[in-house]
């Protein structure tokens, strides 16, 4: 008998209304947060014209015309000229890749790594567990920023070592959340009911703690980006990221910095872009927040 | 108390001892060292580098140099900078009132703006208001404090001729050009400092509004302006001070930028030359200070916590 059935028989009738699908639900979520579905189309495009670099650039971001130096926008070059004639707008596209390729892939290995060193850290406890997380406070105590700057200046200077400092510099904070995750959940009747029957520690970990913890995970990360994104930007500011003739936002503004009376659009540019990027990520952060973790939802009940 | 104090003072020991390892270690990895980077620029031969490095002590023993470092740390003797073999205690002194000068202004401003904001954007959410300086705090974080920075100071210059003077002053001294100095970085530092300040803020004082007592003392008949002071920013404020803490971090890491946009001689530019030059000894002092500062400020927090909340004991 199914359940309308059994609704029917007992003399009341009911609907159940069918689940709907992930695409409309999906689309519910969209119309319910036009900021998170905003930002997310600007980071999509960003992204996308990151990877199309090579398509959209309208010149060669290398290519060198002395006799254009420090041109205003036009419509020959959109947005203008840097101090040695380059396309400002072919450099801003190709900076774009390297901005986000570092940024999204040190987010991304950062908080894998200090996922797995928080899980193990977590899951075996004991003396492991005590050497991880003092090492992990040593890290933690010093300034974010100062051991990226560290870090860069042991390893060099180039981008790809940008991307291994910011990564490294996650690892703490992600592996103190998974660590609590992992011991929050360890406690719970269910999960010791399934040890007890015989689960082995990788089946516990992959269907009843990795399940739990992906969303903190997430929201971790989706925080992270925005910050990572100015890290290395900071970095190449100063110098130490992407080296020449490799183009970054960061070491665009700074080269802005010394010809900003006849090229102000040197200075604006970069600034804007920086912002409105990590802006969008951070908007898309909050959201992602807001729909994963209801503790921020709902309001007080005194008004003032 | 006093037994708590020392306990936490003697755990700060490991975690120094392992920060100046860990950062020694780090600088060990360094592809080249302060003598390569002079030499680009003075054209020192090997053999001379050899000599260097040599008579500096660097082809020594990694834990004997190590522990040598360690000891005239212990006594507050830094050692001196491999690149100019000036004393690291005096460059030290002569640039921490800057920096800390710098995270003050910054830190008074930031708060200043942040826990107003928060209070009322939380007690007025939904409002206009509130959406406005979610906004102001969204922003915040989202402009990075360099972009503010050039834009100020290539602005500054091109509409006004205005550039901050350079050199060292002192606030007692020359408080005039001292003001000149550090309006612009202490604004701005402070403006992204606020921007966490003011989020923590909103989010614990929204969260203090969802608690029993303050439906209860609305019950009792309060008006909603002495729940607010009395109650609500009362029990708020708390982890907003410990949050706060944290982000001393962050003050250190946009000092670097800051000092160097404005052309600040603190403790974040020495950081930046030491790093550009290679000059360990000069890295190894910073970070391990800097971990010391962090550690110190957190456990005046943990202590001003227990003074302000009487439930909290510690032990």
């Amino acid at each position: 008998m199914t359940s309308r059935e059994t609704s029917v028989a007992l003399g009341f009738e009911y609907y159940i209304a069918p689940l709907p699908s992930r695409w409309r639900r999906s689309l519910r979520l969209a119309r319910q947060n036009p900021v998170g579905t905003l930002s997310l189309v600007v980071v999509l495009g960003l992204l996308l014209s990151a990877v199309f670099a090579g398509q959209l650039a309208p010149y060669s971001p290398t290519a060198v015309a002395t006799g254009l130096r420090l041109e205003g926008p036009s419509g020959e070059h959109l947005l203008g000229t840097d101090q040695l004639g380059r396309d400002v707008l072919s450099r801003m596209l190709y900076g774009a890749r390297v901005s986000l390729r570092v940024s999204f892939l040190s987010v991304g290995i950062g908080t894998l790594a200090g996922a797995v060193i928080g899980m193990i850290s977590g899951y075996f406890g004991g003396w492991l567990d005590l050497i991880v997380q003092r090492v992990m406070d040593i890290v933690m105590s010093i300034p974010a920023f100062l051991f990226a700057l560290v870090i860069v200046a042991a390893l060099g200077t180039s981008s790809t070592n940008v991307l291994i400092a910011i990564a490294v510099v996650l690892i703490p904070g992600t592996s103190r959340v998974m660590r609590a995750v992992v011991l929050q959940v360890r406690s719970r009747a269910y999960v010791e009911a399934a040890s007890a029957s015989g689960a082995s520690g990788m089946r516990v970990i992959a269907r009843h703690i990795v399940p739990n913890a992906i969303d903190e995970m997430l929201i971790l990360a989706s925080v992270a980006l925005g910050a990572a994104i100015i890290i290395e930007a900071a970095l190449s500011f100063l110098g130490l990221g992407a080296q020449p003739p490799e183009a970054s936002w960061g070491k665009m503004l700074a080269e802005g910095r010394g010809v900003y009376e006849k090229g102000p659009h040197m200075v604006w540019i970069p600034s804007i872009v920086i912002s409105v990027t990590v802006l969008a990520v951070n908007m898309l952060g909050d959201s992602v927040r807001d729909i994963l973790d209801p503790k921020v939802r709902g309001g007080s009940e005194t008004r003032f | 108390m006093a037994q708590y104090i020392v306990r936490r003072l003697l755990l700060m020991v490991p975690v120094l001892v392992g920060v100046s390892l860990l950062v020694f270690a780090l600088a060990r990895v360094l592809p080249g060292d302060v003598f390569v980077a002079q030499s680009v620029n003075s054209g020192l031969s090997p053999e001379a580098r050899e000599q260097l490095r040599e008579e500096a002590g660097l082809n020594r023993p990694l834990p004997v140099q190590y522990l040598e470092w360690a000891g005239n740390a212990v006594r507050l003797d830094f050692g001196e900078s491999l690149y100019n073999k000036q004393s690291v205690n005096k460059s030290l002194k002569r640039a921490f009132p800057i920096t800390l000068e710098l995270a003050l202004l910054a830190s008074l401003i930031g708060i200043a703006i942040a826990i107003p904001l928060g209070v009322i954007s939380a007690a007025w959410q939904g409002s206009p208001f509130d959406y406005l300086s979610r906004f102001f705090g969204v922003l915040g974080l989202s402009v990075p404090n360099f972009v503010i920075g050039t834009l100020t100071i290539s602005y500054l210059a091109l509409w006004f001729h205005w550039t901050p003077p350079g050199g060292k002053t002192s606030v007692f001294e020359e408080p005039w050009l001292n003001i000149q100095q550090f309006v612009f970085p202490s604004l701005i530092l402070g403006a992204s400092f606020s921007a966490s300040i003011m989020r923590m803020t909103r989010s614990t004082v929204l969260g203090v509004l969802r608690e029993d007592y303050i439906r209860t003392a609305r019950a009792k008949g309060l008006y909603p302006r002495p729940i607010l002071i009395g109650h609500v920013l009362r029990n708020a404020l708390l982890p907003v001070l410990t949050l706060a803490g944290t982000q001393v971090g962050f003050l250190l890491g946009g000092s670097v930028i800051i000092e160097n946009i404005f052309s600040l001689t603190g403790i974040g530019a020495i950081t930046f030359d030491a790093i550009n030059n290679r000059d360990y000894i000069v890295i190894q002092a910073v970070a391990t200070l800097a971990a010391f500062v962090f550690a110190g400020l957190n456990l005046l927090i943990d202590l001003s916590y227990a003074w302000l909340d009487p439930r909290i004991r510690l032990a």
